[in-house]
C-alpha cells in the first residue's frame, strides 16, 4: 500500500492524477516527509520543462492583471494549521482541491461538475464570485449549494454549445448559475438571472457581466422560486427582463 | 503519438539567466507581493511571464484562453503569495505549479461539458503555433534539459508530455497508449526522476 501510494508522486507533481487519487495521495502526504521532499523536487524538474519554450504575453495582459489586482485582497500568511499542509500548493488552492475534486466516494460526474466549479470559482474578476472563494474553511455558498443532499439541477445548452446549470438548494436557500464557454454579452449588454416566483413573475437575481467558465450565485433568495432565468439586458440591468430568455430554468 | 513533441523539439540559441540569483530575487518579491506592494509584483510578473504563459498556452491551446487562464494564475498568486513556503521550493516552482493547475483544471473542465472521448481526436494533434506574437527564447540551461530528455525512453517522454503538456490524467494515458493501468503514472514519475537526477535538480 505504501509502495502504491508512494508511486503516485510523479503523476501528482504534473497534476496528472484523478481527482479521488489525489485526495487520497494529498492525505497521506500531509504526513510523508519523503514524499514531500520527492513532490518538491520533482515539481522542480517539472518546472525546468516549462522553461525550454517561453512566449511572451500580449502587454495587454499585464495591464489588465495589474489592474485587478489593487480589488484583490492578498491573504494574510497561513497560521500554524495551514502552515503544515504538504508541500507547495496554497492554502486557497488546496482547500478548493480538497473540498471539490476529490471525493472518494462521489460519482465522478459531480467531480468533474465540481472541478470545473473550482476552476471557474478561482478565475473570475467577478465580485461575487470571489467573494465566495475568499473564504478558504467554511464551504463558499455556491459549494454549499453544490454539496447540499438536496441540491437539484436543470442544465439547458444555449446556442454556440454554451451550456448553463442552475443548481439549487432549498435548504441553503440559495441558486448557483455554472456556464461552460459563455460567450461574452453583445457590446453595452450583460447577462442577468432572474428567479421565478411560484405566481410565474421574474424577480432581479444579479448581473453576470463576464463569460467562458462561470460560477454565479443568485443574488437573491431562492429557496421558494419555482424556476430562474437568464436574459440579455442593457448594461446596469432590468427591473424587469426585456428581452426574450436565453433559458428558462423549471425547478421541481 | 507524439502530440506536444515540438515543445520539446525546435529550438534556438539563447542567453544566459543567471538562475539562482533570479529564484532568489523572485522569493522576495513574492514577500513584498504579500505585503501588497504592487511594484515588486509587476516586477514579478515581467520576470515569470514568458515562461508561465508559455507552459500556460502549451496545455491549453487556444490563445484567448491561454490568456485567461495566465490571468487567473497571477491573481491567484498574487492574492495567495504569503503562502510561498521557501523551503518546500522556488518561487518559480510555486508559480508554474499555480498555472499548470489552473491550465490543467481549464482544459478538464472544457472536456467534461463536450465529452471527451470525442475530445481526444481533437487535443491529439501538434499544438498550433501562433508563429508572429510568439517567441520562443532559450536558456543557457536549455541545452542541457534538451540532452536529459532525449536520453530518456521514449515510453517515459511520451507518457511525460501527455500529462504534464497535454494535461492528461495518468489514467487517461494510460488509455491513450493502450497500457496497462498504472504504468503511465510509473512512466511519469520514472522520467522525472531519470530528469531530475541527471539535471541535478534540487528543490
Amino acid at each position: 500500500m505504501n509502495d502504491d501510494i508512494h508511486a503516485l508522486s510523479g503523476a501528482y507533481a504534473v497534476d496528472a492524477l484523478d481527482p479521488e487519487e489525489r485526495v487520497h495521495f494529498e492525505r497521506h502526504l500531509h504526513g510523508c516527509v519523503a514524499c514531500q521532499e520527492e513532490v518538491a523536487s520533482l515539481r522542480a524538474t517539472a518546472a525546468e520543462l516549462a522553461g525550454l519554450a517561453e512566449t511572451a504575453p500580449p502587454p495587454a495582459l499585464r495591464d489588465a492583471i495589474m489592474r485587478q489586482i489593487p480589488t484583490i485582497r492578498p491573504l494574510p500568511p497561513a497560521r500554524a494549521e495551514t502552515a503544515n499542509q504538504p508541500t507547495g500548493s496554497p492554502p486557497a488552492d488546496r482547500a478548493a482541491t480538497a473540498s471539490t475534486r476529490a471525493r472518494p466516494t462521489q460519482p465522478r460526474r459531480r467531480s468533474r461538475l465540481l472541478a470545473a466549479v473550482a476552476a471557474a470559482l478561482l478565475v473570475i474578476g467577478g465580485l461575487a464570485v470571489w467573494r465566495a472563494v475568499d473564504t478558504t474553511r467554511p464551504p463558499t455558498v455556491a459549494q454549499q449549494v453544490l454539496d447540499a443532499p438536496d441540491a437539484a439541477r436543470v442544465a439547458h445548452i444555449l446556442p454556440d454549445g454554451a451550456t448553463a446549470t442552475i443548481v439549487r438548494s432549498k435548504d441553503v436557500g440559495r441558486a448557483v448559475l455554472v456556464t461552460s464557454q459563455l460567450p461574452p454579452a453583445p457590446p453595452g449588454k450583460v447577462y442577468q438571472l432572474w428567479l421565478q416566483d411560484p405566481a410565474g413573475s421574474l424577480h432581479p437575481a444579479g448581473l453576470l457581466t463576464g463569460s467562458g467558465d462561470q460560477v454565479f450565485v443568485l443574488t437573491a433568495d431562492a429557496s421558494d422560486a419555482a424556476g430562474a432565468g437568464i436574459t440579455v439586458e442593457p448594461a446596469g440591468g432590468s427591473p424587469q427582463p426585456t428581452s426574450q430568455p436565453l433559458a428558462l430554468f423549471t425547478f421541481t | 503519438m507524439e502530440p506536444v513533441s515540438r515543445f520539446f523539439a525546435a529550438r534556438t540559441p539563447g542567453t544566459p539567466s543567471g538562475e539562482s540569483a533570479m529564484g532568489r530575487d523572485l522569493a522576495t518579491l513574492l514577500r513584498r507581493s504579500a505585503a501588497g506592494d504592487e511594484g515588486a509584483f509587476a516586477q514579478l510578473y515581467d520576470a515569470v511571464a514568458p515562461r508561465v504563459f508559455g507552459l500556460v498556452r502549451r496545455v491549453v491551446r487556444d490563445r484567448a484562453q491561454s490568456e485567461e487562464v495566465t490571468q487567473e494564475a497571477f491573481l491567484e498568486v498574487w492574492r495567495s503569495a504569503s503562502r510561498f513556503d521557501a523551503s518546500r521550493g522556488s518561487a518559480l516552482s510555486w508559480i508554474l505549479m499555480i498555472a499548470h493547475r489552473k491550465a490543467v483544471d481549464r482544459v478538464r473542465s472544457a472536456e467534461a461539458a463536450r465529452g471527451r472521448e470525442e475530445h481526444y481526436g481533437a487535443t491529439s494533434g501538434e499544438v498550433e503555433h501562433d508563429s508572429t506574437a510568439e517567441q520562443v527564447s532559450l536558456r543557457l540551461d536549455a541545452q542541457r534539459v534538451h540532452r536529459a530528455l532525449a536520453n530518456l525512453t521514449k515510453a517515459q517522454r511520451n507518457a511525460l508530455e501527455l500529462a504534464y503538456l497535454g494535461g492528461y490524467t495518468h489514467t487517461e494515458i494510460a488509455a491513450l497508449l493502450d497500457l496497462p493501468l498504472g504504468t503511465a503514472k510509473t512512466r511519469i514519475r520514472d522520467g522525472l526522476i531519470w530528469l531530475r537526477d541527471t539535471l541535478g535538480v534540487t528543490s
